[in-house]
């Protein structure tokens, strides 16, 4: 192997492994190395518990030499979005209010990577309680793009993304919720996929918007997302939102589904405030398909200027519900300035969340209040509801949909000061998740300043074996996925 | 002016579940501070609830029993508001569309007099929906401890029509809606231990009024006496206040059981805006046809419908009855004694007046009971017989109760049975009898039937009391026929 370990995709390493040409001891121990040498720069991790890491491949290595390999993602390391509960480990959404906090249990997807064998590898950065679009709201301070230090990986997930870009894991977990997979995964260049809603089980997934959180997998290669896809699947039954489906063999489907595919193209999704760069590299991603022999369709989705309102009206609805836990009563931060019970919340609410997780539980607050329910919350529901119908009705003409992920690339840290400038970066992604859809980001090009720029390749409800499979046709041709960041 | 008082109950009731409302962890009262509790009670990050479907099927059930309209779709809501003994800082509850509407709890009034029944009534119900408990705050001296055990135990929440006017049938209600419940299987409705609570909304208004008067919430009535006394004592203070010229205003007070006397909690209604909200981490749960006839099939019948059928069936007085009906098991155990020895209103009897009597004085349950429905069928039976006097049978009872021994046995080793006389020793002893009070024999003869007691005494004074009663009458009156 290269002394490159820590850039391969994980089928590779796999192989590896299982020709034991490489321990996952000395993979791990790569990463590590690799983690500590750059991360000074990059940022991407809140902590990591090297010994934990270490233990988890030596047992590893032990199981391979039993005969009792656990498949491909056995001994590989992959980080998780410091929202993903994993027992004795910190869980801290990047938040000072839960700064201390331990998690005493494991997360439905934890536990299912631990089955599966990989190497859990750190807890990385986010915008507090994934609320954001650049990592620039966290705790912790941001997080660096590998592309460009002086830029944002994108967010919510951004030290998953930035984290995979610079070799410090192979495969991460992130969550998305309007588009903080797929945004981040575009920005540093690396593919994210957004499952559709129930498809993962959000156990152990701290909540920001519960109708709309998905966790997903951050990977090099289409792939590679395949299979940690697969690993983390799956009915539930601790989340009553988890739906009870047959998991395919993502990756065995990679190889048998072939097209052409009828793709659509949304006009709403090339207007104004898209990047021209970006929207030249979307063009040409939808000519390669139309040169595979893909059927390219314009379709509508004429409701899509309201997916920013609605979304800001039912995720922060949601939040200020599911944040309210956060007291300083049973765990978390507890100010020590208050005068009373009453004091006790105001306080230590007040000096452990930050300004734009304030800024959005009283904005849901406000929605939720009596006489404003039915004005926004109820309303934006059936708004809601219209925005799904556009998308099904679309995929009466199409198999996918294909847009850019991002309508920008990254920007640099401390540029957008104003959040509703920071709000439209997801105007592509949102509705998505509003109508519970799977969308997944490859790397489809690079500005001419060498900032990655990703496509968005939206599937059907539980049809990713079929997003997947668009997605990889197109990275088998290219080789974007293959280039490394400098670290600059 | 007369003035008429208003009065609606809302009563919540804990649902008898094995796991709590929306995880699996364990469900109980009386254990270790914040032992009953896991991720989801504790609200720790990441956790989801989980619905607890037992418990939804007893709040079907326990609507279908007081013949409530039940909702095809069961939905959850999040009421928000911040407290330290509710974890998330919200309650899942049921906002706008309950699981139960409508319905009604038959009552009983007291009778005019003890042994006639009283007249009765339905109370309609506005709603029953499921929510979960909160946990438990401890105040000290200079802290508050918070005991989550209680926290997320299924609850429900009986909202009546403010449909009563007098402490009386806020009594009644409570004692019907407890005995249903448990009837049910649904709850123990032990008030000590919290599993029934009950908040009352009381006004007055002028006779003839329709309007609702000024409201006052009475709360912490923690036993159904005093949830009467409260009332009646709220009612009381209402009048004054309107007679001395005074006005109500809206308000919660806090009644004492203890000292019989109330005071102010808060007035008026704190502003509370709850912001309502369909809990996106729970799905809402269809409540099909056969679903709800599966349950219907599981209810008991109830304590009125069972008085009827022991009228109907068993002839029994309405003081048995009134008295059997309102505990199932004891209801229960009276029909197989009568079952068993075939003389219900003997059983009905014994039960009531010398089994509760024992039980109560041992403070023991019925089901801790050494005396079964086979031990009373067996003495009924004896009785009946003549084998057994009555006083003999009240010793007997007394010891069965307390060795669980059978009657029969116990008789036998007691020497209590009467005695299986010599026919010819019981003739002459009667003989003696009536050559002995010419005064009585004369009184007899002349029509007094009564007067053959007094042969009876020299004749049981002869046989040592252990002669049977019945021969010595049959004899007395055989041998008085032929003088």
């Amino acid at each position: 192997m290269s002394s490159e370990l820590f850039h391969r995709p994980i089928t590779e390493l796999a192989a590896a492994l299982e020709s034991k040409k490489l321990s996952a001891v000395e993979l791990t121990q790569a990463v590590v190395a690799r983690t500590k040498a750059v991360d000074g720069r990059v940022k991407a991790f809140n902590s990591f518990d090297e010994a934990a890491a270490l233990a988890q491949a030596a047992a590893s290595d032990a199981r391979r030499a039993a005969g009792q390999a656990r498949g491909a993602l056995d001994g590989i390391p992959i980080g998780l979005k410091d929202v993903i509960a994993v027992a004795g480990q910190p869980l801290t959404a990047s938040s000072k209010m839960l700064a201390h906090f331990v998690s005493p249990y494991d997360a439905t997807v934890t536990q299912k990577l631990k089955q599966a064998g990989a190497v859990l590898w750190g807890r990385l950065n986010l915008d507090e309680f994934a609320m954001g679009s650049s990592t620039e709201n966290s705790a912790n301070g941001p997080t660096s793009n590998p592309w460009d230090l002086t830029r944002v990986p994108g967010g919510s997930s951004g030290g998953s993304a930035a984290a995979l870009a610079a070799g410090e894991a192979m495969a991460t977990l992130g969550s998305d919720t309007g588009g903080s997979i797929r945004q981040p995964a575009a920005l540093c260049g690396v593919v994210g996929l957004k499952p559709t809603y129930g498809l993962v089980s959000r156990y152990g997934l701290i909540a920001f918007a519960s109708s709309l959180d998905q966790i997903g997998p951050f990977a090099r290669t289409v792939e590679d997302a395949a299979i940690v896809l697969g690993a983390i699947a799956g009915h539930d039954e601790r989340d009553s939102t988890s739906f009870q489906t047959d998991i395919p063999d993502y990756r065995a489907e990679l190889g048998s589904r072939r097209g052409p595919w009828r793709l659509g193209v949304p006009k709403e999704y090339f207007g104004e405030g898209l990047d021209p760069e970006i929207g030249a590299a979307v063009e040409q991603t939808i000519a390669f398909y139309r040169g595979q022999g893909c059927e390219i369709k314009e379709v509508s989705l004429p409701h899509t200027r309201y997916c920013l309102d609605t979304y800001y009206v039912i995720a922060t609805a949601e939040a200020s519900s599911n944040l309210a836990r956060y007291d300083g009563i049973r765990y978390g931060h507890r100010s020590k300035n208050a005068t009373d019970a009453v004091d006790l919340y105001f306080q230590s609410r007040a000096e452990g969340f930050g300004p734009e997780v304030k800024r959005r539980i009283i904005l849901g607050t406000y929605v939720l209040s009596s006489g404003y329910y039915d004005a926004y919350y109820l309303r934006a529901q059936k708004v809601r509801t219209l925005i799904r119908q556009d998308f099904l009705n679309a995929f009466r003409e199409v198999d996918a949909l294909i847009t850019p992920t991002s309508p920008m690339p990254a920007f640099k840290i401390g540029e957008k000061a104003d959040p509703l400038a920071l709000y439209l970066c997801d105007i592509y992604t949102i509705g998505v998740n509003l109508a519970g859809l799977p969308g997944i980001s490859v790397p489809c090009g690079f500005t001419r300043s060498g900032l990655p720029i990703g496509a968005q390749i939206i599937g059907q409800p539980f049809q990713e074996a079929q997003m997947l499979a668009i997605a990889r046709t197109y990275e088998q041709a290219h080789d974007w996925h293959n280039r490394q960041p400098q670290l600059r | 002016m007369n003035y008429e008082a208003v009065i609606g109950l809302e009563v919540h009731v804990q649902i008898k579940t094995k796991s709590k409302m929306f995880t699996r962890v364990a469900a109980g009262y009386g254990h270790e501070e914040n032992t009953l509790t896991d991720p989801v009670v504790l609200a720790l990050p990441g956790a989801l609830p989980v619905m607890n479907k037992a418990a939804l099927d007893a709040v079907i059930k326990a609507g279908l029993l007081l013949g409530c309209e039940i909702a095809p779709v069961c939905k959850w809501d999040r009421k928000n508001y911040f407290y330290p003994d509710s974890p998330k800082n919200y309650q899942i509850s049921q906002y706008d569309q309950p699981i139960c509407l409508g319905g009604a709890v038959e009552i009983e009034l007291p009778g005019p007099a003890r042994n006639v029944m009283g007249e009765h009534k339905k109370i309609p119900l506005t709603r029953i929906h499921l929510e979960e408990d909160v946990g438990k705050l401890n105040h000290g001296a200079s802290d508050s401890l918070v005991d989550y055990n209680r926290a997320g135990t299924p609850l429900m929440e009986i909202v009546s029509e403010p449909a009563m006017h007098t402490a009386e049938e806020a009594y009644a209600y409570l004692t019907s809606l407890r005995a249903t419940m448990i009837y049910g299987g649904i709850s123990d409705c032990d008030m000590e231990k919290g599993q029934l609570r009950c908040d009352a909304n009381i006004s007055i208004r002028p006779a003839g009024e329709t309007r609702l008067g000024v409201k006052v919430e009475l709360k912490n009535l923690n036993s159904i006496s005093f949830v009467r006394d409260g009332i009646a004592h709220e009612i009381k203070r209402q009048l004054a206040v309107v007679e001395r010229g005074g006005t109500l205003v809206q308000e919660t007070r806090d009644y004492d059981g203890q000292t019989g006397t109330s005071q102010s909690l808060r007035s008026k209604e704190m502003a509370h805006d709850y912001r309502y909200f369909p809990d996106p981490d729970l799905m809402p749960v269809k409540v099909d046809a056969a679903w709800k006839e599966k349950l219907r099939a599981e209810c008991p019948e109830l304590p009125f419908a069972k008085q009827e059928r022991f009228f109907k069936d068993y002839q029994l007085p309405y003081t048995l009855t009134s008295v059997l009906v309102w505990d199932r098991a004891l209801a229960d155990y009276f029909e197989e004694t009568a079952k068993l020895s075939g003389k219900p209103q003997s059983a009905g009897n014994w039960i009531v007046n010398d089994l509760l009597r024992e039980l109560g004085a041992a403070k023991l349950a019925l089901s801790n009971s050494k005396v079964h429905a086979a031990h009373i069928a067996a003495l009924v039976q004896l009785v009946d017989a003549g084998t057994i006097l009555g006083t003999a049978a009240k010793e007997i009872f007394v010891e069965m109760f307390v060795s669980g021994g059978m009657p029969g046995v116990i008789a036998d080793r007691r020497g209590l049975k009467a005695a299986p006389t010599d026919a010819g020793e019981l003739e002459q002893w009667c003989r003696d009898a009536i050559a002995g009070n010419a005064k009585a024999v004369a009184e007899f003869k002349a029509g007094k039937d009564s007067a053959i007691n007094a042969l009876k005494g020299p004749v049981m004074k002869a046989a040592k009391g252990k002669a049977n009663p019945k021969l010595v009458d049959e004899t007395l009156r055989r041998l008085l026929a032929a003088t």
